[in-house]
């Protein structure tokens, strides 16, 4: 073999095209450039509406302390919706997340159904949910309840069985191979090494719906929501600033409780 | 009787320690449920549950394209445009947070310290309430729903972007100083290219929250395609209703599916 001394130039490794990161940027740039003008955006809107916002933030302080008392019941509610409405989620979503792993449910075609309409249950927002099941039962926390259900059951399904398909294998064919039947490999091989990750999703999912619950009101589904409503109707910032420190301390404390409980859990 | 806490700290034994957690989740569980006010399900309930089920099944496809004024299309268009532009501006807003609250970037604890306490601050309030206040502001329409997304997104991100930081490599930041690189160098040439496949991910992540968010920003005014959603939804007209959470549903999904596979690629 007679190489030639120098690889030529058209062999040579060429260092990478830019072309493409150009391309990724002006196309980024292009949709940013068209949201901005869906959505009428410009920099001297936000300008002149921020004398207007300092304005806002002025009202709102100093907070009206005294109406403190007036909404702790409709805070007590909303603590009580979140909870209540995750239980009954967590409840369902146990059978649901159980036919979601294809580890425990060996057909295609009972897994990818049910998989396809939890996804879909998830895209639906919560207070979306809450609005339709105003319309259903009326006024107050029944519908905000079912509508954190709801929601809770897609989150923790979801997480669950992404948990379930990746337990330990070996329990659940040693009990095969005793011959035990699918409700006793649930109960002693799954639930064992599931418990824990199972209460830690349930927790994870209560923070979020303190805070969903919290706003519900808006819609008509109970709790303190209804008070923001109320409130900025009536411009009455100094009360709305009541509110928004409430809320925001009640959801710190219940954020840093269950932080501390998912700790111990994992 | 002692008060709980101090129990529960000494752990005595196992098993008295466990009933005490499962008395107090009987207590809040007892108060909870009793204190739900169960008003009995309207008498229209069947009615309507029917009407809805029948609505969102038969849902009104001349809904979504209407030549002149709102339809479905423009609505989604419109709630695309305001989650897009609200991650834009939380992504660059967040940039110097996280910085300030990665505990490897700073000297003392307390500096990383009052950011973190800043992000989770900003993270506590939900998009809805800045929605209102941005509304106050601006005026309703879509650009306080772009304001909205953009803040309220800034504390979930910066956490994040924050933990990429904190997980870089030092290697090749303290090869850059001993070469008497300068702080901007270091910056351009060691720190960004770690970051930055992991500050995209979280964006593109953040992104497909913020659809979610976005579609129910309409519900108190701040655009998108929540506005004809609450209003077909108070005047009963559920084909309508139907249509707008097909359509929802179908975005969102295609949207995840997209995000998730560019995703795939980066990391």
């Amino acid at each position: 073999m007679n190489a030639k001394p120098s690889i030529p130039i058209h062999a040579r490794p060429k260092a990478p095209s830019r072309l493409k990161h150009v391309l990724t940027a002006v196309i980024i740039l292009l949709l940013l450039w068209g949201s901005a003008v869906q959505t009428d955006s410009t920099l001297s809107e936000l300008v002149a509406g921020l004398p207007n916002m300092l304005d806002l933030l002025r009202e709102m302080f100093p907070p009206k302390w005294s109406y403190f008392s007036h909404i702790t019941e409709a805070m007590l509610e909303t603590i009580r919706m979140a909870l209540v409405g995750t239980t009954l989620g967590a409840i369902g979503a146990i059978p649901v997340a159980l036919l979601c792993a294809s580890n425990l449910v060996k057909p295609r075609w009972v897994y990818y159904p049910v998989r396809f309409l939890l996804n879909l249950v998830r895209t639906i927002p919560d207070l979306l949910l809450a609005a339709l099941f105003v319309a259903i039962f009326g006024l107050g926390p029944l519908p905000g309840i079912f509508a954190l259900a709801v929601f809770s059951m897609g989150l923790i399904a979801k997480l669950t069985y992404e948990a379930l398909e990746t337990i330990d294998n070996g329990p659940l064919e040693a009990m095969t191979s005793v011959g035990a039947n699918a409700l006793q490999r649930i109960a002693y091989g799954v639930i064992p090494q599931i418990q824990a990750h199972f209460a830690s999703y349930v927790l994870y999912t209560f923070e979020i719906n303190v805070r969903a619950a919290a706003i519900l009101g808006l819609v008509g589904a109970g709790g303190i929501g209804h008070y923001y409503e109320v409130t900025l109707g009536f411009l009455e910032y100094d009360k709305t600033s009541v509110i928004i420190i409430f809320t925001l301390a009640i959801v710190l404390v219940i954020d840093y409780v269950s932080m501390k409980l998912r700790e111990k859990l994992l | 009787m002692k008060k709980p806490g101090n129990e529960i700290r000494r752990k005595p034994k196992k098993r008295a320690y466990r009933w005490l957690i499962y008395a107090a989740l009987a207590i809040i569980y007892i108060w909870a449920f009793a204190g739900i006010p169960y008003t009995g399900i309207k008498e229209t309930a069947g009615q309507i549950t029917k009407a809805i089920i029948a609505g969102i099944f038969s849902p009104d496809w001349d809904y979504v394209y209407l030549p002149d004024g709102e339809d479905l299309l423009r609505g989604l268009l419109d709630t695309l445009a305001i989650s897009m532009l609200g991650t834009f501006i939380s992504t660059v807003i967040c940039i110097p947070f996280a910085f300030w609250a990665a505990t490897n970037m700073s000297s003392s604890r307390w500096v990383s310290g009052s950011g973190k306490m800043i992000l989770s601050f900003i993270r506590t309030f939900p998009e809805i309430i800045m929605a209102i206040l941005f509304i106050k502001a601006v005026g309703p329409g879509s650009f306080a729903g772009v304001l909205a997304l953009g803040l309220h997104s800034v504390g979930m991100l910066g956490k994040l972007f924050a933990d990429e930081v904190e997980s870089m490599d030092k290697g090749p930041v303290e090869a850059l100083i001993a070469s008497g690189a300068s702080r901007l160098q270091i910056m351009w040439f060691a720190v960004i290219p770690q970051v930055l496949p992991g500050f995209l991910s979280y964006t593109l992540y953040r992104f497909e929250i913020n659809v979610r968010s976005a579609t129910i920003l309409g519900i108190i005014g701040a655009g998108g395609i929540g506005t004809p959603l609450i209003f077909a939804l108070s005047s009963r007209n559920w084909e309508r209703v139907g249509i707008i959470l097909l359509g929802i549903v179908v975005m969102i999904t295609i949207i995840d599916m997209i995000s998730g596979s560019i995703r795939k690629k980066l990391v």
